[in-house]
């Protein structure tokens, strides 16, 4: 589950806050600049509060401010970069001197540059909640500790609730280069989730549940429980499952998952270095043509949402895969210029201590024209597997060559309708082949955090392998 | 970093609101970093990373507060935000705050050399890419990356402990990608220790390339991984991280007293086979994984968990032993000055055995030869976890045959330990970096050549 407080990204305008003093410290570090260098500074500052409940009681308060800056400097086609976690004056000067002085040894390269205004008019989102500041944390412990309570009495066979959680956060950046780039961003975030571990017999049995939010108010805590509940519970009596081919469908917290997988190859700089299984293959049918993938940050439902991306180009809307065909790849500055290409306003970056890169913040796909919510496809189906939640990714999913295998575990699909549970089992297939065997896309859209929403997804055709 | 008064000062304002303990945790940490991609040095990276956590225990709450800024004020506004749990609690007030005293040092702090100079770095990632190049006419593309790190850091708590350690770490990988008619295929191989640049008159970086493409090379002919349940041999160091997901997490006392791991209440119990002797240790040698104190102040230390197959111990941090009136073993460890320590495992290995790897192959009849291990993953409570294989073979009739592509396997732990048959004598160890909660740390993973009699592969290959 990817529920960070602290979003990497820069974020949409600040329209009435006061990002002013970090734009000054920006300006003033970027006026340092010497002739015939070019000095881009990225500073940001950030508030979290994060509270963990355990049997009845607060286990951990956490509250906490940071602040960073990181510079890069392109000086002969050449680039340095630099980083400190602090914006202390005598921090400054010592950044840019270190980043100026990397950039000695790094390799000529006649693509290497800053970001140039290209025109496009950014679309404000508003991802700041005013109110965030102003609750008190007596009610955020209130709340994180109603959200055990409520968990453990919600059902008879919740052994345990390992953990409940509640976290908020606010960030600022200010982005100012020596090429005219200028902009400021700022957003907050908030979240609550919960672990349990169900148990009937012998058996136990684990489940999560979040609900995520741009502040405090509008957070479902009992969504959070429900869904853990749910997860946990129906895993009860679960035996490892059946070998064979089999019609696979992802929750949507596992599509996410697999769709922030596959967006990296379509990285316009993956495309380039011969590290993704889509070079060369633009204008081909790579997908089932129900798959219609886009990529659209302007969109302020979408958790990733931006004005800005992270070389302070106006973030926009990208359609990368049309009806199966392959469309675009994603480019930053660099990238795109070695590709020959233009930005795609797609540069993000793992906040000040690291270097811009091309990347997805807001991926959907399109819905069909079923309208299926989970049931629907689950009843389109037939038969097949329900797949609840994957593990490793990191080391069975390799969007390079595409290899695919994760350990799963789910319901079984009968006569359309989920049915016993299973575990300890594998998924396998390639992603490219995952691609041409979409069977169906759910319209159940939900914004979860990170870089793409969650629809339920079938897929045909991979081998599951168990007893 | 910060002055013994200043320390006890801060210590006095975190507890002024009452609590039972209360710890200041301070870090400086330099990093810097050289990748070169596509055949170009593209990105030198330097950071500066300091400051410092602060945390109050009164009763079952932890408050934590953390501060870049490391002068008084800083401190003690940081100790303030910290102790704000204590308000109106019920801790006590009478902790007598003072006298901080060191114990001196568990070992000699660091290592001679600090990170290499920037020059040195990229003479290595050249040489590397050379190598990995000439490795075969089908690797297409090579990207090497240097990390090097100095971390120093003060832990001082109202107990009057005060501990200073620095840990120096230097990290080279290579990951290489091979181009056929069969697609692109993928290899990697990393060397990493608790050492300065001297990480390079052991490891030479051509060989970690050569490494890197041929397994890339291989999987280019490779054919599906089989799916179902197969006996497997694990080749010595292959990655050690069948133990760090089948019962490490497990034993972390975290897990334990929450009732959240299948490990629970089997102190004493059988749960491996005899052949099964499984050690934590943050003492050896310069491994990816080792330290002098651990982020909480307690020395580095030997801990056996599993001897001969009998479970013996737990690993503990100062909270989880605090409530269980015990010591730490020395595994409180953090991301940074920004976390909250946690039960961590440290440099975890299996004792090597008797046999003979060769041995163990050719008296396996069929079934899959993993020579290298990537990640992996592990549900504490189930016990179900997953590990990923980046170079394995088909075992046929005794021998090492056709290679196979990248696939995970997937078992639970008590039930895989209880089925491993022959260790062998080649015992290696392997860097890795361990991610939990949201923090990652340095960790290394160790073991022989081994046989599982049963385990499931998911490859796509019925």
């Amino acid at each position: 589950m990817s529920t960070t407080v602290q979003s990497p990204a820069t974020s949409g305008i600040g329209h009435d806050g006061d990002p002013d003093e970090l734009l000054e410290i920006a300006d003033r570090v970027a006026g340092w600049a010497r002739s015939g260098e070019d000095v881009e500074v990225y500073v940001s500052r950030g508030e979290e509060t994060e509270v963990r409940a355990y049997d009845g009681e607060v286990e951990s308060l956490t509250s906490a401010t940071s602040a960073g800056i990181g510079v890069r400097v392109v000086v002969d086609h050449k680039l340095g970069f630099a980083w400190a976690g602090s914006l202390d004056p005598s921090v400054l000067g010592e950044t840019l001197d270190e980043a100026r002085d990397n950039a000695t040894f790094a390799t000529p390269d006649d693509h290497v540059q800053l970001a140039v205004a290209d025109g496009v008019p950014a679309v404000a989102v508003d991802l700041w909640d005013d109110g965030l500041a102003s609750v008190p944390t007596a009610r955020k412990v209130e709340l994180v500790l109603e959200l055990e309570r409520q968990t453990r009495a919600a059902d008879p066979r919740i052994r345990q609730v390992s953990s409940a959680d509640y976290g908020d956060g606010s960030v600022e950046v200010a982005l100012v280069s020596t090429k005219g780039i200028r902009a400021s961003n700022r957003r907050t975030s908030g979240f609550v989730s919960v672990s349990v571990i169900a148990g009937e017999g012998t058996a136990s049995q684990t489940g999560g549940g979040f609900s995520a939010g741009r502040g405090f108010e509008g957070l479902e805590p009992e969504r959070a429980t429900a869904d853990a509940v749910e997860r946990a519970v129906r895993l009860l009596g679960a035996t490892k499952g059946p070998s064979g081919r089999s019609t696979v469908v992802f929750d949507r917290r596992v599509a996410t998952t697999l769709l922030s997988v596959i967006s990296s190859a379509l990285s316009g700089e993956a495309v380039a270095k011969g590290r993704s299984f889509f070079a060369g293959r633009l204008g081909e049918q790579v997908a089932d043509s129900v798959l219609t993938i886009v990529d659209d940050p302007t969109d302020p439902r979408a958790y990733g949402a931006a004005a800005y991306d992270a070389e302070g180009l106006a973030c926009r809307r990208n359609v990368l895969v049309e009806n199966g065909v392959l469309r675009r790849f994603l480019y930053d500055t660099v990238s795109a210029s070695r590709a020959g290409a233009v930005s795609t306003g797609s540069a993000v970056r793992g906040g000040f201590s690291g270097t811009p890169g091309p990347g997805c913040r807001a991926l959907t796909l399109a819905v069909g024209p079923e309208g299926y919510d989970q049931d629907g496809v689950l009843a389109a189906v037939g038969d097949g597997l329900f797949v609840q939640s994957i593990t490793g990714v990191h080391s069975g999913v390799n969007p390079i060559s595409g290899d695919f295998s994760v350990g799963a575990e789910g319901l079984l699909i009968r006569d359309g309708k989920l049915a016993e549970p299973v575990r300890e089992i594998t998924v396998a297939s390639t992603l490219q082949r995952i691609l041409q065997s979409v069977v169906a896309i759910g319209a159940d859209v939900e914004w979860l955090p990170g870089i793409a929403a969650g629809q339920t997804v079938a897929v045909g055709d991979m081998q599951i392998s168990g007893v | 970093m910060i002055e013994t008064p200043v320390l006890e000062r801060v210590l006095g304002e975190a507890l002024r609101h009452g609590g039972d303990f209360a710890e200041v945790f301070a870090e400086d940490r330099v990093t810097s970093s050289a990748m070169l991609d596509d055949g170009r040095v593209e990105e030198l990276s330097s950071g500066r990373d300091r400051g410092a956590g602060i945390r109050v225990v009164v009763g079952e709450t932890t408050g934590f507060a953390h501060t870049a800024d490391l002068s008084e004020t800083g401190l003690i506004r940081a100790a303030e935000a910290a102790s704000a749990v204590a308000q109106g609690g019920g801790g006590t007030t009478s902790v007598a705050v003072g006298g901080l005293h060191e114990d001196g040092a568990a070992r000699e702090p660091g290592s001679g050399s600090g990170p290499a100079s920037k020059s040195d770095s990229l003479a290595l990632l050249r040489r590397a890419d050379e190598a990995g190049r000439s490795a075969g006419g089908a690797i297409s593309q090579v990207q090497a990356g240097y990390g090097g790190s100095k971390r120093q850091v003060l832990i001082a708590n109202s107990e009057g402990l005060l501990a200073r350690d620095e840990q120096v770490r230097t990290r080279f990988s290579v990951s290489c990608v091979a181009e056929g008619d069969t697609g692109l295929q993928t290899g990697f191989e990393s060397a990493a220790r608790t050492v300065g640049f001297e990480l390079f008159d052991e490891v030479s970086v051509e060989e970690l390339a050569e490494l890197a493409a041929r397994r890339a090379l291989s999987k280019l002919s490779a054919r599906p991984a089989p799916s179902g349940e197969v006996p497997l041999v694990l080749a010595g160091g292959s990655g050690g991280i069948l133990f760090h997901e089948a019962c490490g997490h497990g034993l972390e006392a975290d897990h334990i007293v929450k009732d959240a791991s299948v490990y629970v209440g089997q102190v004493g119990q059988q749960v491996a086979s005899p052949s099964v002797t499984l050690v934590d240790d943050g003492t050896v040698g310069s491994e990816w994984g080792t330290f002098g104190f651990d982020d909480e102040g307690r020395p580095a230390q030997r801990n056996v968990l599993i001897e001969n197959g009998i479970l013996t111990e737990y690993l503990w941090d100062y909270l989880r032993a605090r409530k269980e009136g015990r010591r730490s073993s020395g595994n409180g460890r953090r991301q940074s000055y920004q976390h909250l320590p946690m039960v961590r495992m440290t440099n975890t290995f299996l004792l090597p055995g008797e046999e003979d790897a060769d041995e163990i192959v050719a008296q396996t009849p069929h079934g899959v030869y993993v020579a290298k291990l990537g990640g992996g993953q592990v549900n504490t409570t189930t016990g179900d976890f997953v590990f990923g294989t980046t170079e394995a073979y088909l075992i046929e009739d005794g021998r090492i045959t056709e290679p196979l592509r990248d696939a995970n396997l997937i078992g639970n732990g008590p039930e895989i330990l209880r089925r491993i048959d022959a260790v062998g004598t080649d015992f290696a160890m392997t860097p890795g970096t361990c991610g939990k909660d949201g923090q990652s740390v340095p960790v290394g993973c160790g073991q022989a050549t081994l046989r599982i009699t049963g385990v499931t592969i998911g490859g796509t290959s019925e």
